[in-house]
């Protein structure tokens, strides 16, 4: 196609639009990485001499030790949790047509589509009068009501991409309902069950709103001290409060680096969100 | 088996129910316990106040300006945002379909997304403060005399909501214009359209429907933001939101029943948004329902 003056014009400010976002992104995340490194930083480009200092002030202050055991117990149970409860769901979903499967669908769309905090506010309510809000438990149900469906939705397509045919031949053979899965469909739906617990397991990492809402004292998770570090400010230094941050970071990133090897970066926004 | 349940067993195999079926109920009871069930009681709980009628918690929020005006306050910061972010999108998204190499961009502007809206404000807090390298360049520049004042106002929330909203809307954007067969837009380059008039003519019409649901999923993030609105903005002036007053009502004042009825506006609002984008997008598009993928 020929390329006309304008149009070079126009692909020249689209870029340079992309390349002034991603510039200030990286230079916020920079300079958040630096200053948790850094001693002193006044009036320069760069802080006077550097230290690790921070990390070990945030790592006692903060008690990051105890957090992010929490963290890793929630989000290992939301993950389990919703991969129970999730990879049989969306095998019905996608093997049967029942009455009502309609309004299933709505039901399993919604909390997906509501943001956390407007259902966020009754359902904590209500776990607050259950005497569930504050524990662990608390936290782990209210992960789970965007990740069951977000599992549901992510595992319909692979299985409906299996031979049907597969699972009646093992039917013939006697497998029951049980062995069928352990056996036939699990095997077979391991790539769509490792993206789909992984993008749970960076989500729920991340998701602030409902642990937020419905963690007490000893069930916070590392965003949302990482919240009450920074609603803080001032009490600490604030080297200590981006060292954090920096741990933080180095958590979610991990884990996404390795979602992304089995999931595309736009299916990150999409899957969830039809 | 006695000859009398066989059949019964058969027709409701019939109508597709069988024990496979039944792996869908522990998700069902799961959702309509933690989602469906919660909304319905706090709607209940909306019309229980601590004190006065049924209506009270609702005349309270539409009687105290310093409550209904949350909402305009909220509006002037989701609606820019939301079409800002979108308009910018298209463009960038129709760019980065022909590039080769997409994936390290769509990679990077992942991060923010996952990062989330706490840790975004933090870096924002550290970039755009008075001493941060932003300032820095503008004053090593000469662009301004003084630290431009980015955080704890409307700006330092608007920023951040364009940090994490841009990079949705875009790769929402991407999905939907990768499924455009471009075949079609050669047909129109064959048939003499300029670049305009095939983004006018044949892209804009096929994208329309996907852009009506990327503006909708992006007001409502924006309409909800939470601890940015605390954290980088002013939450008892300017940047005093919706989810914030429902927030405090809730945690600090502990009304319950206040805060279940500011959430069930903060619902109605959003409901209401969708509502007239979705009749505009039926108003615009009446085409076959589907652009292939996406």
């Amino acid at each position: 196609m020929r390329r006309g003056i304008g149009e070079r014009m126009w692909a020249f400010a689209v870029w340079t639009l992309v390349g002034f976002f991603v510039l200030n992104l990286l230079a916020m995340i920079g300079s958040v990485v630096v200053n948790s490194f850094g001693t002193r930083w006044f009036n320069t480009w760069l802080p006077a001499g550097y230290t690790t200092q921070w990390y070990s002030l945030a790592w006692n202050e903060f008690q990051l030790p105890d957090i992010l055991m929490v963290t890793a117990q929630v989000v290992g149970a939301v993950v389990v949790i919703s991969g129970l409860i999730g990879v049989p769901a969306a095998y019905a979903m996608a093997r049967r047509n029942f009455p009502g499967k309609q309004a299933v669908m709505f039901l399993f769309l919604l909390p997906l589509l509501v943001p956390p905090i407007t259902y966020g506010i009754p359902m904590a309510t209500v776990l607050y009068q259950a005497h569930l809000a504050g524990t662990i438990w608390g936290v782990i149900l209210a992960n789970l009501v965007p990740t069951v469906p977000f599992v549901i939705l992510i595992m319909i397509p692979f299985v409906e991409q299996i031979d049907p045919r597969v699972e009646a031949a093992a039917r013939v053979f006697g497998a029951g309902l049980l062995r069928l899965f352990l056996q036939v469909l699990v095997p077979l739906l391991t790539p769509g069950i490792l993206a789909a617990l992984l993008l749970v397991l960076v989500r729920t990492i991340a998701m602030f709103e409902l642990t937020f809402l419905t963690s007490g004292p000893t069930s916070q998770t590392l965003v949302v001290a990482l919240y009450y570090a920074v609603f803080a400010a001032g009490v600490r230094p604030g080297q200590s409060i981006d060292a954090m941050a920096v741990v933080y970071m180095i958590t979610t990133l991990v884990w996404l680096l390795i979602a992304l090897r089995f999931v595309n970066p736009t299916q990150i926004v999409t899957r969830a969100k039809r | 088996m006695s000859a009398a349940r066989l059949p019964l067993h058969r027709r409701l195999r019939e109508y597709g129910l069988d024990s496979v079926t039944l792996l869908v109920i522990p998700g069902v009871l799961f959702v309509l316990a933690l989602f469906f069930y919660p909304f319905l009681y706090g709607l209940m709980l909306s019309f229980q106040p601590k004190a006065g009628g049924w209506l009270a918690n609702y005349t309270k929020f539409f009687s105290d300006p310093f409550l209904y005006d949350t909402i305009r306050i909220t509006l002037v910061m989701a609606v820019p945002v939301t079409v800002l972010n979108v308009v910018l999108s298209v463009p960038v998204a129709l760019r980065v379909r022909l590039m080769r190499h997409q994936r390290l961009l769509t990679t990077i502007l992942v991060i923010p997304i996952t990062l989330g809206t706490v840790m975004v404000a933090e870096g924002l807090l550290t970039y755009l403060g008075p001493r941060g390298w932003l300032n820095r360049t503008l004053l090593e520049f000469g662009l301004v005399d003084s630290p431009v004042r980015l955080v704890h106002n409307y700006w330092g929330v608007m920023l951040s909501l364009i940090i994490t909203g841009f990079p949705f809307t875009f790769l929402l954007t991407l999905s939907y214009v990768t499924g455009i067969d471009p075949a079609l837009e050669q047909a129109g380059a064959v048939l003499g359209a300029r670049p305009r008039e095939r983004f006018r003519r044949i892209l804009l019409p096929l994208l329309a429907p996907g852009l009506a649901i990327t503006l909708a999923l992006a007001f409502v993030q924006a309409f909800t933001v939470f601890p940015s609105a605390i954290l980088l903005g002013a939450p008892a002036g300017p940047t005093r939101v919706i989810s914030v007053i429902a927030y405090q009502a809730a945690f600090e004042q502990y009304d319950y029943s206040l805060a279940s009825a500011i959430a069930m506006l903060m619902a109605a609002v959003q409901l209401v948004i969708i509502s007239l984008l979705l009749a505009a997008r039926s108003l615009v598009f009446r085409g076959p329902a589907s652009t292939g993928k996406g």
